[in-house]
């Protein structure tokens, strides 16, 4: 398997900070690579790096071979950036923003132009062309976006925070096109706030908190290797007494979650039976019940809490 | 160099092909000339020469300053970061753009020049200054737009600072070899001196310039790479800071 990035003992300081603590990770040609953390972790540090827009305080950093430090302009040629604080040139139509970063890259007219068209039809965007970015929606922004880090048909894509603040229709497409952008070959490095959404698209992830590595391993891995958090989701047709359900043994917390509550345990057989009694006894009825093992968040929130 | 001429291209559709820049770009000049001049009975070819050196000054230091700020604003320096141009390619695009519409508009003086009876008398020494005089002033523009901000109105106001002064020691009202010593050394200080000596020249003839034209195109030169050293060091150092 190739890598196609290699971090190794990556640091930044900022004002006598350290945002980014000797961080070591391989990306594998043609996976998606979810980059997770909470705010000020050293996410954005890490991917400003990664990408070239600013110098690695030490470490060193491989795009496909080429040295970030030394071979900048080779290593970015490379790669597509969407960067999580961008925006398009909203004084430029849809046109002319694609075909500036083609002239960026050094992609000939005719190909540019038949690949600005190609991307303008895939996001929906095509009699949108001429019109300036300033008159669209953010969504159309995003696909705009997304749509110049892909002129030059790069081997890496680098997406931070690609679908945040975005309605649910154009997450959903623009998390299909990353799908279908990796089906293509692509690899994708990912940084998304939304667990849900790297549990969907990555083949591994990598948590850093207060600038270092907490974990790096495939969703699942990591749900197992934190354990213990298995949940009953239940919803009654009526509010029920939180305290009295707290007096069930097997229940180790209890969160509310809108109209349901999450009960962790390590037995939810056991729960259920328990949750059939209290219901009959309170004249409750169930609405929903499901019983869930640990999500991304739970290895998120628990990693995260370990390190800090 | 096809990659400058990109950014350089993007530039001009966003920033400099817009009614006020292109009218601020001629007005400011001239009202600042017309406030000078008025009154006075000077000969048409000195006023002439003034007013496109001081024309050329002001159109080409006009954008170039704000490019940097307002991409920092709009979000839109990150993702030029993030493409495979080098600092120095972005700042020649900026600085072409800024050639492109200083020498459009320097034509604006000459053509009126000519339709008062001015006669260009060494056209090739004028263009030659005018492009080199569009380069030093552009790259000096981009030395303003260095600081790490996203605050236009503090880089125009720290342009403003420096650019007013410059006008009044650099022989456009007042004539160098009329000036006292003291202003005569501060005046070989400021590039627009050279240019505005290289206009009297091609306008007014051979006797009218203080220094050898040599001297003049060797200071443009060397200011023009003074700038540019100057700019692409400070831009290296404060990109950072804009993200």
């Amino acid at each position: 398997m190739q890598n196609v990035i290699t971090v190794k003992d990556l640091t930044k300081n900022y004002n006598g900070l350290r945002a980014v603590d000797h961080i070591n990770f391989n990306v594998i040609k043609g996976e998606v690579f979810g980059f997770l953390g909470p705010n000020g972790a050293g996410k954005t540090t890490t991917i400003r790096m990664l990408t070239g827009i600013i110098k690695p305080g030490f470490g060193q950093i491989s795009i496909m071979g080429f040295n970030i430090a030394r071979d900048p302009i080779k290593a970015k040629q490379l790669m597509g950036v969407v960067p999580e604080m961008s925006n398009a040139y909203v004084e430029l139509s849809a046109w002319n923003n694609l075909i500036f970063m083609a002239d960026l890259y050094g992609v000939p007219k005719k190909t540019a132009r038949q690949r600005a068209e190609a991307l303008l039809n895939l996001f929906d965007l095509y009699d949108r062309k001429d019109h300036k970015i300033k008159t669209f929606s953010k969504g159309m922004k995003q696909k705009i976006i997304i749509a110049m880090a892909l002129m030059n048909e790069p081997e890496i894509l680098f997406l931070d925070e690609p679908t945040s603040g975005l309605d649910v229709q154009s997450a959903r497409l623009i998390r299909d096109i990353i799908r279908k952008l990796n089906k293509d070959g692509k690899t994708i490095f990912l940084s998304t706030h939304y667990m849900e959404e790297a549990n969907e698209l990555c083949n591994k992830v990598a948590i850093i908190n207060h600038g270092k590595i907490a974990a790096i391993d495939a969703p699942e891995q990591l749900k197992i290797r934190i354990g213990g958090l298995q949940r009953v989701e239940v919803s009654f047709n009526k509010p029920a007494d939180i305290s009295a359900l707290s007096a069930i043994p097997e229940i180790i917390n209890i969160r509310k979650k809108g109209d349901k509550l999450a009960l962790y345990t390590n037995e939810p057989g056991s729960i259920i039976y328990k949750l059939v009694d209290y219901s009959r006894a309170n004249n409750l009825k169930m609405v929903t019940l499901h019983t869930l093992t640990p999500s991304l968040e739970d290895v998120f929130i628990t990693l995260t809490q370990e390190v800090g | 160099m096809k990659r400058a001429y990109a950014i350089a291209k993007k530039d001009m559709r966003i920033y400099y092909l817009k009614g006020p820049v292109v009218i601020f770009g001629v007005l400011s000049p001239t009202f600042l000339f017309l406030a000078f001049m008025v009154g006075r009975d000077l000969q048409i070819d000195f006023l002439i020469a003034g007013l496109l050196g001081m024309t050329v000054f002001f159109t080409s230091t006009s954008v170039s300053p704000v490019v940097a700020p307002t991409e920092t604003q709009s979000k839109n320096l990150e993702r030029l970061a993030a493409c495979p141009v080098s600092i120095t390619t972005i700042l020649i695009g900026d600085i072409l753009a800024s050639v492109f519409f200083g020498v459009a508009i320097s034509f604006i003086p000459i053509l009126l020049g000519i339709a008062m009876g001015v006669t260009i008398i060494h056209p090739l020494i004028l263009i030659l200054g005018i492009v080199l005089a569009t380069f030093c002033f552009s790259a000096m523009g981009l030395i303003f737009s260095s600081t790490p901000t996203s605050m236009t109105s503090t880089v125009m106001m720290l342009s403003t600072m420096i650019k007013f002064p410059l006008v009044f020691i650099s022989g456009i009202f007042i004539p160098i070899r009329e000036l006292p010593l003291w202003g005569q050394a501060l005046a070989s200080l400021s590039p627009l001196t050279y240019i505005t000596d290289l206009c009297r020249y091609s306008l007014q003839g051979n006797t009218y310039n203080y220094y050898p034209i040599i001297v003049d195109i060797g200071a443009l030169v060397v200011f023009l790479v003074i700038f540019m050293v100057a700019a692409i060091k400070l831009h290296e150092k404060s990109l950072p800071k804009r993200l």
